[in-house]
């Protein structure tokens, strides 16, 4: 973009503020045009009490203490509606600039819970969050000088009014110096647009660095790169240092001449002015007047500059933000509802195929290649796979968090994708392989405040039952505050173990009707995983139907039937029994450690012979 | 801070932060110098028109336009130099402060990598990146926007009250006494805004926080259909935070309108005041106006520095933030150069008597004493919570025991320096973190100078070259943010790799392979116990597999050491803690 453009769209996204905030607008600009007003009145009273009181009275050496007085109030009395025009402006500027931070704020995150977890993955961590917090600060940077800004344009335009009034010679002045004020301001924010972009790109490195580095402590710290790393930052920081210092630079050539404008303003009046009085076209009152003009507007002129300065830093800014607003692919949800809310659910997949997408949005190659199995009512099917198989990527599609490229998942027969979220979320409940806990209390974890697919709230009766079930009801009993203990960012106050069985233990609240179990136990001991699957199949009000993403083969024997993924397809279906006769893959997969073991005791007996030779 | 002295407590943030920055300093005599001639030049106008009105305009023989041009023209060069130094001025505080929050930024970052790792996990992540990014920019806009100003602003007002008393030592006194109160009144707003300026940090804090578990935890928000939950909770923080700095702003507003309102008592009393004593003869109409302008420009830097001292609330609440990293002296540290080397060759291990709490919890180790000889692969086995982490948490110096110590090679951990430990003892921890780069570099990372040549022979000796193969872009593959380009096991199988070729003498493995196949899993096993010959293996074992081809088992229950010694003696007992840990095992595997 131009800078010429770049200002258009500036201005453009400031007219959307006002359009967002018209009320605060309002206020604060109503503040500002008094507040200018009474700047320049104060040019003219002081003017005035020195020319038509003061003057007078030390030229006759007498003073009527009256008229003096009068004109001391006035001057205080201009004073006193300056304040309440600061308070209008102030107030309204800043209630305008917060109330569309939190505004814009809101709208992001509100997007980010809305679009599909594939536009996630596409985007790092660190630029969602900066496009909630850094950039909607930066589009609204403007809006505080905004309105004094607007005010001092006002105020401009009064100025050369009243200049005309007092002198068109000295008028000429002031239109000599008020357009070549604007023309500097707009000539230094167009110097400064690049620089600050850099320094603001610049900004966001460092801070996506120090990210990085700070969620990998573990690593640098365990590998002794502590050193390497901080040069790695060091390196970004020394750049942001260089580009800030350019845009110092800029701000160091262009701010003094902007001081200095109205003094050479004021200068030029002194020089016209003796002209003038000489003439006998204006008094020393005037002179002072208009002198003095130039002095207050000195400052509120800068305002401009500081809007227009700041304009491109907020459209970057602005961009960020319609990025997220204006990003397509809603998740969609359906309209179908599940008649049946009490019994298990089935799950089906239809010849699935999936592929990631990488951050320009091009599809990698296919994760999953023509998946097809069934998971019945009531039944347990065990997924099996070596590492990077696929299998995660299936459970995630079991639950929905994405859709298949082509084919379809079907719950209850239905495609996924016509389901209500209610409906959806009320029937499957996936317990991902990484642990994620709140910030907030056990209680809020486990419930989340929700219903269960048969309506009922999820109520600290059913969070017990489902910690008990997750056998983690003994550890969050012996919390400091058992279900209102606050267990920090992440779950840090939580071992693995135990933020995993708070998690199963969020899944079995819900009463979910197909549980979607991603290698999610393997912190738990092997009894308790066989309790929590053997209630899920025994108990009448907790029957589900389950998927389940495992290596154990005691996990497995509790399947009905296991389906064995190789590198993104379905190489084989059937009991265990089966697949350990026919496939060999499968076989070696899941008696991996037997053979080992079978190996190890061998060598022991090989390594005693050797011993007995000896 | 106490609250009986917050200003002591301000000026000491003050001090030790400046003491951070020598670099600050450099030039400083140069600045300053430049300063006085920036505003030097700001009270030429008033003299000017002192001298225009009283010589010029009212010259006893009428308006005499000749001289007004020369006071013009001199007055004119005086402000072409005055613009100069400024800008010379901000040059130099530029490039001074930059440069010296530049270092301020590195070492934070530096120390920050330094803390423990308990340390480091107590606070947020994000608190700790604003530490390196939001804190310094605070401290850069004060030093650069406000700082610059109050030194203008201070200068400006030395520099006017000495004219004005040369004009009119009565008049002075007036505009000193106007703005007397002011000294208390901002004094009391500025304890006000700190409180509120803290209060306004803490609640962006909340929000980020907020903001970050809603992108970080977005699948279970999906999974759950917990989004309207999640959205109220992120309406709430922030309008928390909307509200906070609405509310300092309010606060900062009212002590700067007390400024305004000094400035028009102090103005109307100068014009009443003046003209009586013009009156009486003693000031001529010209001083009178000079002063009026003096007096504005009095008021000008009273107001300016009202407001940069609301705002140093702020600057110092940063600074306080960035020195309170700074100042934590790490509770595990190096020994530095000061600490010994581990001797040659392979590595052995005593606990001697190691007891461990986490603060204000209970104990997680007690009495562990035992030694691992040199060249044997240990398994530590237990169930979920009974210490073994920790155990590998002590071996490798994350943490130190709560009494007793850890000794390798017969030198205590807490003498040997950071360089010798980490080259020679590493870690594999269970949650295998990748930075966002290509597999390639990411084992790297453990040795920068490997080729891919050697990298991939790393992946064959460990039988991962098929792994390696199968990814779409081979060893270049970009793993994503945090690896999550990868799944879970393939995470561990790069951290692993990085480990191997580490190199390390003591390899401590702590479930690094929980995520994996059992079918590679068992491969890793056998490579790793082929290449681990010759150095000392301390596996955290998951599964049980690891603990009988292990030459020695130490069995953890509860924080004690319960049981050890080769796997085919410790099934012998069934009744015992590990002959149950085996059955179960049994009847998971068969």
């Amino acid at each position: 973009m131009t800078s010429g453009k770049v200002l258009l769209k500036g201005l453009w996204v400031l007219g959307r503020a006002v359009r967002d905030e018209p009320h605060m607008f309002a206020i604060s600009v109503a503040g500002s045009v008094v507040f200018s007003l009474l700047t320049i009145a104060t040019a003219f009273v002081s003017g005035w009490v020195v020319g038509e009181i003061a003057l007078p009275a030390i030229d006759e050496r007498h003073v009527t203490f009256g008229t003096l007085l009068l004109g001391g109030v006035a001057i205080l009395a201009v004073s006193i509606g300056k304040i309440i025009g600061i308070f209008g402006r102030r107030l309204g500027a800043g209630a305008m600039q917060f109330r569309l931070q939190a505004r814009y704020r809101q709208a992001v995150t509100r997007r980010y819970l809305r679009l599909p977890l594939e536009w996630h993955q596409r985007h790092a961590t660190g630029t969602l969050l900066s496009n909630a917090n850094a950039d909607v600060e930066s589009a609204w940077y403007p809006i505080a000088p905004f309105p004094m800004a607007v005010g001092t344009v006002v105020m401009l335009v009064a100025a050369i009014a009243s200049l005309f009034a007092t002198d068109w010679a000295l008028a000429l002045v002031g239109v000599a110096i008020f357009p070549t004020l604007l023309g500097v301001n707009v000539a230094y924010s167009r110097r400064m647009a690049p620089r600050v972009a850099r320094s603001q790109q610049l900004r966001a490195e460092v801070s996506a660095v120090a990210h990085e580095s700070f969620d990998g402590a573990l690593v640098v710290k365990t590998m002794g790169r502590e050193a390497a790393e901080t040069e790695r930052f060091a390196a970004r920081t020394v750049e942001l240092r260089d580009a800030t210092i350019q845009v110092g630079r800029v701000r160091a050539v262009f701010d003094p001449v902007l001081d200095a404008l109205p003094s050479i303003g004021t200068l030029a009046v002194l020089v016209v002015g003796g002209l003038r009085f000489r003439q006998g076209a204006v008094e020393v009152a005037e002179v002072v007047s208009v002198a003095f003009l130039f002095t207050v507007l000195a400052f509120p002129v800068r305002a401009i500059g500081w809007v227009l300065a700041e304009l491109p830093r907020s459209v970057v800014g602005w961009e960020r933000i319609r990025h997220v607003l204006d990003a397509e692919g809603d998740m969609a949800y359906g309209s179908t509802t599940l008649p049946e809310v009490h019994k298990p659910a089935a799950l089906r997949f239809d010849d699935v195929h999936f592929a990631y997408t990488d951050a320009d949005g091009e599809p990698g190659g296919d994760v999953l290649s023509g998946v097809t199995f069934e998971v019945p009512a009531g039944r347990t099917v065990a997924l099996v796979g070596s590492t990077g198989s696929g299998k995660s990527t299936v459970a995630g599609l079991a639950a929905r968090l994405v859709d298949p490229h082509t084919g379809v998942v079907r719950l209850d027969g239905v495609d996924a994708r016509d389901l209500t979220q209610e409906a959806l979320v009320g029937t499957v409940a996936l317990v991902a392989q990484v642990p994620f806990v709140f910030d907030d209390t056990v209680r809020g974890n486990v419930t989340l405040d929700r219903r269960t697919a048969a309506g009922h709230p999820v109520d600290d009766e059913a969070a017990w039952s489902a910690l008990r079930l997750a056998q983690a009801d003994g550890f969050v009993g012996q919390l400091g505050e058992g279900l209102d203990t606050k267990v920090g960012e992440r779950g840090t106050s939580l071992s693995g173990g135990q933020r995993q069985r708070l998690t199963i233990a969020r899944a079995l609240a819900g009463a979910p009707r197909l549980l979607v179990l991603d290698d999610a136990t393997s912190a738990v001991d092997p009894r308790v995983e066989a309790a929590i699957l053997a209630a899920l199949r025994r108990d009448e009000d907790r029957q589900a139907s389950i998927l389940v993403v495992a290596y154990r083969r005691a996990t497995i024997a509790l399947a009905d039937e296991v389906v064995y993924l190789e590198r993104g397809r379905v190489a084989a279906r059937g009991t265990h029994a089966d697949l350990l006769a026919t496939v060999p893959g499968y076989a070696d997969l899941v008696t991996a450690y037997e053979k080992a073991e079978a190996e190890k005791e061998r060598e022991h007996v090989f390594d005693d012979e050797e011993s007995v030779t000896a | 801070m106490t609250t009986a002295t917050p200003d002591l407590a301000k000026a000491g943030v003050l001090r030790r932060g400046l003491s951070l920055s020598p670099e600050l300093f450099t030039g400083l005599a140069g600045t300053l110098g430049l300063a006085v001639l920036a505003t030097a030049g700001r009270v030429a106008i008033p003299v000017a028109i002192q001298q225009g009105i009283d010589k010029g305009l009212r010259a006893p023989g009428g308006p005499d336009v000749g001289v007004l041009t020369v006071i013009v023209s001199i007055t004119a060069g005086v402000l072409f130099l005055t613009m100069l130094s400024a800008a010379l001025m901000n040059v130099r505080l530029f490039t001074v402060s930059e440069t010296a929050l530049a270092g301020i930024r590195t070492r934070t970052f530096r120390h920050i990598h330094d803390l423990s790792m308990l340390h480091q996990q107590s606070e947020r992540r994000g608190a700790l990146v604003s530490r390196v990014t939001g804190d310094v920019d605070q401290i850069s806009q004060f030093l650069q926007f406000g700082g610059l100003i109050f030194l203008i602003s201070l200068g400006q007002l030395i520099v006017t009250t000495a004219v004005m008393f040369f004009y009119s030592w009565q008049l002075t006194l007036v505009v000193i006494v106007a703005f007397a109160p002011l000294v208390f009144v901002v004094r009391h707003f500025q304890r006000r805004l700190s409180v509120l300026y803290l209060d306004v940090r803490e609640s962006i804090g909340a929000m980020l926080g907020a903001i970050a578990e809603s992108v970080v935890g977005a699948p279970v928000v999906r999974a759950y259909g917990v989004q309207h939950r999640t959205a109220e909770r992120l309406d709430t923080a922030i309008d928390r935070s909307r509200r906070a700095q609405f509310r300092a702003q309010t606060n900062n507003v009212i002590s700067m309108s007390f400024g305004e309102f000094a400035a028009g008592l102090a103005l109307g009393s100068v014009i009443v005041i003046g003209t009586l004593l013009g009156v009486d003869g003693q000031l001529s109409i010209g001083q009178l106006t000079a002063f009026l302008f003096l007096a504005t420009l009095f008021v000008q830097p009273v107001q300016v520095a009202t407001e940069v001292l609301n705002e140093a609330q702020n600057a110092i609440a940063g600074w306080r933030r960035v020195l309170d990293i700074i100042e934590t002296s790490p509770d595990v540290a190096d020994p530095g150069a000061a600490g010994r080397d581990l001797p040659e060759g392979a590595v052995d291990v005593r606990f001697d008597h190691v007891h461990f709490a986490y603060p204000d919890g209970p104990e997680v180790l007690t009495d562990v004493d035992l030694t691992v000889t040199a060249r044997t692969r240990v398994a530590v086995v237990g169930e979920t919570g009974s210490g073994k982490t920790t155990f590998a948490k002590l071996l490798t110096r994350l943490m130190d025991p709560t009494t007793g110590g850890v000794l390798l090679s017969g030198v205590p951990l807490t003498e040997v320096r950071f360089d010798s430990l980490r080259s020679r003892v590493v870690m594999v921890p269970q949650d295998g973190f990748l930075f966002d780069a290509s597999v390639a570099d990411n084992v790297r990372f453990a040795r920068p100078d490997l080729s891919d040549v050697d990298l991939e022979l790393a992946f064959t000796e460990l039988g991962l070259i098929d792994w390696v193969d199968g990814l779409s872009d081979g060893l270049q593959t970009q793993v994503g943010e945090r690896g999550e380009a990868l799944s879970v096991g393939e995470r561990q199988l790069v951290a692993l790799a990085r480990a191997y070729v580490a190199d390390p003498d003591l390899l401590v493995l702590d479930e690094a392979t929980s995520a994996v196949d059992p079918a590679t899993e068992v491969r890793l096993q056998r490579t790793l116990d082929a290449v681990t010959r010759g150095r000392t293996t301390i596996a955290i074992a998951h599964r049980l597999s690891t603990a009988q081809s292990a030459d020695e088992v130490i069995v953890v229950d509860k924080g004690h050491v319960v049981q050890r010694g080769p796997h085919a003696d410790l099934v012998t007992d069934p009744d015992s803690i590990y002959g149950r840990l085996y059955a179960s095992w049994l009847e998971q595997t068969r």
